[in-house]
């Protein structure tokens, strides 16, 4: 476990507080005095889930750094939400440059503040998978092989969301989005294309690398808390339900993260040096199923006729996660 | 213009830009009514006191649950907890022991001596209160809270009503009623022991009282003519447990027949198997799915070594013995004699077939209704003479203690009003917290806390109370079983998973507020609050 999980005071530490626990017990998001670093007036779509992740990581930065915090963002949703100039919802020293360069901007920053002697000042380096996993990778792995000292925020919705939902390489098998349309035989994202950057992180052998979801808050704030306490290359992918590029209910974000997460297709865990640390096991099982049915990236699995092959082919993905990563324990509770 | 280079403009924050005008749908707090306050009788605030004993605060528990019903102590022992069958956890794993946090609470009460507030103002005017059970005891309990002079005459020789002279001691020790019934006495309530009111006009008018509330009970054993030689002894139900309080204790035999299927029945069969009877045997008509008995208490009785013949009816009692006919269920459920006929050994029986009403006290009393056997009363608990309430067993109702409860309370309420020659009007309800309104992710996995059950020997032989009691910390884990259905517990959910930050929180007690200005309305605080206590109402457009 990343933290210790509080069991039996009504609600545990499942939700964002509980009054019955010491505030000490209580995540960054339950405080009255968080940063709110990403401010209310965003344009980002009713129920985005990156903002939310985003605040709920920034904030948790902060309050490891004591507000010593610089972000260099790049370009996407996240970006161009929240700062259409020269309006910004940040407050924080934040910096965007080009859609491919965040990681080399934030080493940049890095060792500016080394040279300055600004031992305090913390960087993060942000972007959607779009600009990690396919435009900034280069920037991105040469920042882990080099173990420049940033803390690079991945937020993986899975696609190109702001310019048209069009594919990017985390965007899951049988998706449809605007370039991997529902069509012909084998209709949406393509099976066996695509990557999975936490494990091509984690093979950098860089200090920490870690994934997360919106639906964990508990789990998310303790590992960025973890990632400030290291130095060096450090890697979070946090998965942030996109209404609008999933189809799915602007109320219902946290509920799919949380299904993501319960059917094994995101597993959540943490590495440290390369060797998985801790995994957070699924609590109640649910079968894909579960988790497809509400998208309507996934529609053309459930018309007529309904794609049972597809779902049988999606669901061995999960299952493979369960094994590879042991997502199920039968103890945990 | 001392600007960096290339740059024109100051930055600006984005709160300019309020997001909240693109909202179709908004989240508005509400507090929803939880299933357990909604079925209990006594109108208790179930939800409301659990909040404060999941926190630990015992006293304030205590007080927000004497509110509505002051005797939970004895609630916690003889209540059959409605509550706990309505309960949204039941549907999770097991429902919260509400019963058993009530009688901690209500011995934590009387172990700490806390005491009732008492009234600010005296209103001066008298209300007699005839009979002091629960249903009288309550009244009084509300009406002298409210600031009325109450006077309760009791016929009998101790205040209690059927939790004395009905229930039996192995479920209800008689320290915990005497304790329960002097903390109401404290708030200035006369009690008349021994005062039977043979005319209710000539009470009210010598005590020169205003109002009334009439609660007598049901006392009289209903009897069913059995054909009998002069050998069998056959008694009521009612008898033997009233003999119970004095100092003769009844004489059955060493086998004892009762005759019924009711929650009295029962008692008066553990009381037998209690006082040493060899066999103790309960004969109904029909099966035990069809008993009106609780079936815990069937459990209890059967564990305890009582025996029952189901689908029996009495034909004939004879000399140490009785004649018994088998039944068969009909088609539409009613028992149907079937001509095969059975002895059983007894030496003697007893009637638990209900109760009557002794209604002559109300001799010449005009605009009165007696429909069978009982009192009608209105929605406002009063008779048709103006200024005489009922309510208790002597109306029509289930005849518990907490529906006796309720009714006590009711009629105080109206009384208070009708004195001040006004009328009463209860706040209109909120809409039910169904299971569907919780997100139940959220709670943490807790099964039910077993309360110690008195060994099985003991339960055969002495009175010892057979259900014993939580302790401080494993009451404070069932109160806090509880989902606080459809009532904000500041969680901090929707303050959390607000996207836009439109969610102030107020600090510790004064819950949460929504910030219009931004609030998108994608509902996501809706959808992740555990309890249901946010709801989406569609914006004017």
């Amino acid at each position: 476990m990343s933290f210790q999980p509080v069991k039996f005071y009504q609600t545990g530490t499942f939700t964002v507080g509980n009054r019955l626990l010491a505030p000490e017990e209580r995540s960054v998001q339950a405080s009255t005095r968080r940063y709110n670093s990403l401010n209310s007036g965003h344009r980002a779509c009713q129920g985005c889930g990156e903002a939310l992740g985003a605040r709920y990581a920034i904030d948790a930065a902060m309050e490891a750094t004591h507000g010593q915090l610089i972000a260099a963002n790049a370009t996407g949703c996240l970006e161009v939400f929240s700062t259409p100039y020269p309006e910004t919802s940040w407050q924080i020293s934040w910096i965007h440059s080009l859609f491919g360069n965040a990681a080399a901007v934030a080493t940049g920053i890095a060792a500016a503040m080394k040279v300055k002697g600004r031992k305090e000042v913390r960087v993060v380096a942000q972007g959607g998978d779009g600009g990690t996993t396919d435009i900034g990778f280069g920037c991105l792995s040469g920042m882990f092989e080099r173990n420049d000292d940033v803390l690079y925020i991945c937020y993986d919705n899975g696609g190109y969301m702001n310019t048209g939902i069009q594919r990017s390489s985390a965007t899951p098998p049988a998706a449809r989005t605007a370039t991997t349309m529902a069509v012909g035989p084998e209709p949406g994202n393509p099976f066996g294309q695509g990557k999975f950057v936490p494990a091509i992180a984690m093979a950098h052998d860089i200090p920490y690398v870690a994934t997360a979801t919106v639906a964990d808050l508990r789990d998310l704030e303790a590992k960025v808390r973890r990632a400030m306490e290291l130095h060096g290359a450090r890697y979070i992918h946090i998965l942030v339900p996109c209404p609008l590029g999933w189809g799915t209910a602007s109320g219902d974000t946290i509920k799919m993260a949380r299904l993501a997460k319960e059917t094994g297709v995101f597993p959540v865990f943490a590495a440290e040096q390369g060797v998985i640390t801790n995994v957070l096991k699924i609590r109640k099982q649910q079968p894909v199923e579960e988790y497809l049915r509400p998208q309507k990236r996934y529609a053309h699995l459930f018309g007529k006729p309904l794609r049972v092959d597809v779902i049988a082919r999606l669901q061995e993905l999960a299952d493979r996660n369960i094994r590879k990563y042991g997502l199920l324990d039968k103890e945990a509770a | 213009m001392d600007k960096p280079f290339a740059i024109t403009l100051n930055p600006g924050s984005s709160l300019a830009n309020h997001t909240g005008s693109w909202r179709t749908v908004r989240p508005i707090y509400v507090d929803r009514l939880p299933p357990c306050n909604a079925t209990c009788p006594a109108g208790e605030n179930i939800q409301g006191w659990l909040f404060h004993a999941e926190s630990g605060d015992y006293e304030k528990a205590w007080r927000v649950l004497v509110e509505n019903n002051p005797m939970p102590a004895i609630m916690g022992r003889v209540c059959y907890h409605p509550c706990e069958g309505a309960c949204n956890r039941q549907h999770i794993d097991e429902s919260v022991g509400i019963n058993s946090v009530e009688r901690f609470l209500g011995d934590e009460a009387i172990k700490r001596g806390w005491k009732f507030d008492r009234p600010t103002a005296q209103t001066g005017k008298r209300v007699l209160v005839v009979g002091a059970g629960p249903s009288g005891l309550s009244a009084a309990y509300h009406l002298a809270r409210l600031g009325h002079a109450v006077e309760i005459h009791e016929a009998g020789p101790l205040a209690g009503g059927m939790m004395r002279f009905g229930i039996p001691k192995y479920r209800l020790p008689r320290e915990v009623l005497d304790a329960e019934v002097g903390r109401i006495l404290e708030l200035g309530v006369v009690l008349r022991l021994d005062t039977k009111v043979a005319n209710i006009a000539a009470s009210m008018k010598a005590g020169a009282f205003d109002a009334a509330f009439l609660a007598v009970g049901a006392h009289i054993g209903k009897r069913a003519y059995i054909p009998a030689g002069d050998a069998t002894k056959i008694v009521d139900a009612v008898s033997v447990l009233r003999s119970m309080e004095g100092e003769d204790k009844p004489l059955l035999g060493r086998r004892v027949v009762i005759y019924g299927g009711g929650n009295t029945a029962i008692d008066v069969a553990r009381t037998a198997k209690r006082l040493g009877a060899a066999e103790s045997i309960i004969v109904y008509r029909r099966t035990r799915d069809k008993m009106p008995a609780h079936d815990f208490e069937v459990e209890e009785a059967l564990q305890e070594g009582v025996m029952v013949k189901w689908l029996s009816t009495i034909k004939q009692a004879g000399e140490g013995n009785i004649t018994i006919e088998k039944m068969a269920l009909d088609d539409k459920g009613f028992p149907q004699p079937t001509g095969e006929f059975e002895t059983l050994e007894a030496d003697s029986v007893v009637l638990a077939l209900g109760q009557d009403v002794d209604l002559s006290l109300l001799d010449g009393v005009p605009g009165l209704e007696i429909k069978d056997g009982t009192v009608q009363v209105g929605a406002n608990m009063m008779t048709g003479a103006p200024g005489i309430f009922a309510g208790g067993d002597m109306v029509p109702s289930e005849r518990t203690v907490t529906v006796g409860v309720g009714h006590g309370k009711k009629a105080a309420r109206h009384i208070d009003a009708w004195l001040a020659g006004s009328t009463y009007v209860a706040p209109p309800k909120h809409e039910i917290a169904s299971f569907e309104h919780l997100n139940t992710w959220y709670y943490s996995e807790a099964p039910h806390t077993l309360r110690p059950v008195l060994n099985i020997i003991r339960r055969q032989s002495t009175f010892d109370e057979v259900l014993g009691g939580l302790d401080e910390t494993n009451a404070q884990f069932e109160a806090r079983r509880c989902l606080s259905c459809g009532n904000c517990f500041e969680c901090d959910n929707c303050y959390g998973v607000c996207p836009d930050n439109a969610v102030i929180k107020l600090g510790p007690g004064k819950r949460f507020q929504f910030n219009y200005d931004y609030c998108k309305g994608c509902g996501m605080c809706i959808a992740e609050c555990p309890c249901g206590a946010i709801k989406a109402v569609a914006e004017e457009i």
